[in-house]
């Protein structure tokens, strides 16, 4: 999975940041999470609150600092969607 | 809108509406003065906290025992007792609004604001825009990507500043307050007219074709993107709440300490006199003299409000401490900093001053006119 956790490297982006490494780290997934600055980038994304979190180029959080708690939940949801290709669960 | 929620938003509507309805006929039947009830326990108990101020008063002068007016142990006890009030008062009120608005900031994140204002266009789109403004959640570094996300999107340079002139100048927040330091009239009133000034200048800033003088990088590029925000769950709502209410109380925090010790001193040291002499409303530079300062301070709303309400009750004009307040909050440097990043100089400049210009208008307007509204 292509994990990035999207930011303006200020405070609060580094602790979604790291939320978001812990997380995964909890849950096993090897992928290394990249913390990605580029507010080109960003806004190409259609993002204008971060921090942000994208899995697969698909956007699953905006302009809140998650807790690793919902972290959790994001990545888990990314990872059934993956396994999983009805609609049901997109 | 799924189903389910598209009712569930009818409902609440049909609620508020039968509501004001109630209210409507009560005081048709029973008088006005029945009807306003419920309005005067909101500002003056819930958002005044006028039981709060007895509660103070009595343990204060428990302790200091029986003082006379005039001597410095009055002097004392009544700051001692103003301190400790306005400092509880606006901590509660701090925390419980920065809670209830950020719960409902997170119905409206920057992304399903521009995809809102896309479709609309002219005047009708500046006064979504200063609308919008009001309630979408703003740091100052999302101005840019704002801004950026807006331009880029097709959004004309009027609807955007409408929304960024409104943004800082009048949010929920600050009508909470405003409420319960003046009452619903003038709370409302301010919203109005600094509202309707965003849309004035957003349309000014357009039609006179400054809009244009933005830095090269905002137009070009992608962002033309509308994504739909994810959902968000009850709970993350009421997290995402509960954290803006402790960053929010913990960034300004010094502000209010500061704001209330300068207002205990305006309350009980500060002669009325000096007061009425330099922004009483009667005098035709006090609205310059509350302008000149506040523009180049900037302070949290929250810490303005015990100043303004101190000088308030010293005689200062209604007009001249909602300028003093409006310019406070308004214009920041790190806000400004970050505009001049995407905005050209002649732009920032023309915003700037239309900004100050409007806030001294409405200062003057509300010396003139405060008193129908009290």
């Amino acid at each position: 999975m292509k994990i990035q956790a999207l930011g303006c490297g200020c405070p609060n982006s580094q602790k979604n940041y790291e939320a978001v490494v812990a997380a995964a780290k909890e849950l096993g997934i090897e992928d290394e999470v990249e913390f990605y600055k580029d507010s080109e980038g960003i806004m190409a994304m259609g993002i204008m609150s971060t921090p942000a979190l994208v899995i697969d180029g698909k956007i699953y959080s905006t302009g809140r600092v998650l807790k690793v708690k919902q972290a959790k939940q994001l990545l888990e949801k990314a990872m059934a969607s993956k396994s999983c290709s009805c609609d049901s669960c997109k | 809108m799924k189903k389910k929620k598209r009712l569930s938003l009818w409902i609440t509507i049909g609620i508020v509406v039968g509501l004001i309805v109630f209210n409507v006929l009560l005081g048709v039947f029973a008088g006005w003065d029945v009807a306003k009830a419920p309005w005067d326990f909101i500002s003056n108990q819930i958002l005044g906290m006028a039981w709060l101020k007895s509660l103070v008063e009595k343990l204060v002068f428990a302790v200091s025992g029986e003082v006379v007016e005039g001597t410095w142990q009055y002097v004392v006890a009544s700051s001692v007792e103003f301190f400790i009030y306005d400092f509880i008062k606006i901590g509660l009120l701090l925390c419980f609004l920065i809670f209830g608005i950020s719960y409902i900031q997170s119905y409206f994140p920057p992304e399903k604001t521009k995809k809102i204002l896309g479709k609309y266009h002219g005047i009708g789109a500046n006064i979504i825009g200063a609308l919008l403004g009001t309630v979408t959640p703003f740091c100052s570094c999302s101005s840019i990507p704002i801004f950026i996300g807006f331009t880029r999107a097709g959004l004309s340079s009027g609807v955007t500043f409408s929304f960024l002139i409104s943004s800082p100048l009048v949010d929920l927040g600050s009508l909470m307050l405003l409420v319960g330091f003046f009452g619903w009239p003038i709370a409302i009133a301010y919203v109005i007219v600094g509202l309707v000034l965003a849309v004035i200048g957003g349309t000014i800033i357009e039609k006179t074709g400054l809009g244009k003088n933005v830095e090269d990088f905002v137009k070009s590029g992608t962002g033309l993107i509308d994504i739909d925000s994810p959902e968000l769950t009850q709970q993350d709502r009421l997290i995402y709440a509960r954290d803006q209410m402790w960053q929010t109380y913990k960034k300004v925090f010094w502000y209010v300490i500061i704001g209330v010790g300068l207002g205990a001193l305006i309350h009980n040291v500060i002669p009325t006199t000096w007061v009425e002499t330099l922004l009483g409303s009667n005098t035709w530079y006090g609205v310059l003299v509350a302008s000149g300062i506040g523009v180049p301070m900037y302070a949290d709303i929250f810490g303005t409000l015990p100043v303004a309400e101190a000088l308030y009750s010293k005689g200062a004009g209604l007009g001249t401490i909602l300028a003093f307040m409006m310019s406070v909050t308004a214009l920041s440097l790190p806000s400004l900093i970050m505009l001049r990043k995407a905005v050209k100089p002649k732009l920032l400049a023309a915003f700037i001053v239309i900004v100050v210009i409007g806030i001294i208008f409405i200062g003057y307007a509300f010396n003139a006119f405060g008193y129908l509204f009290i």
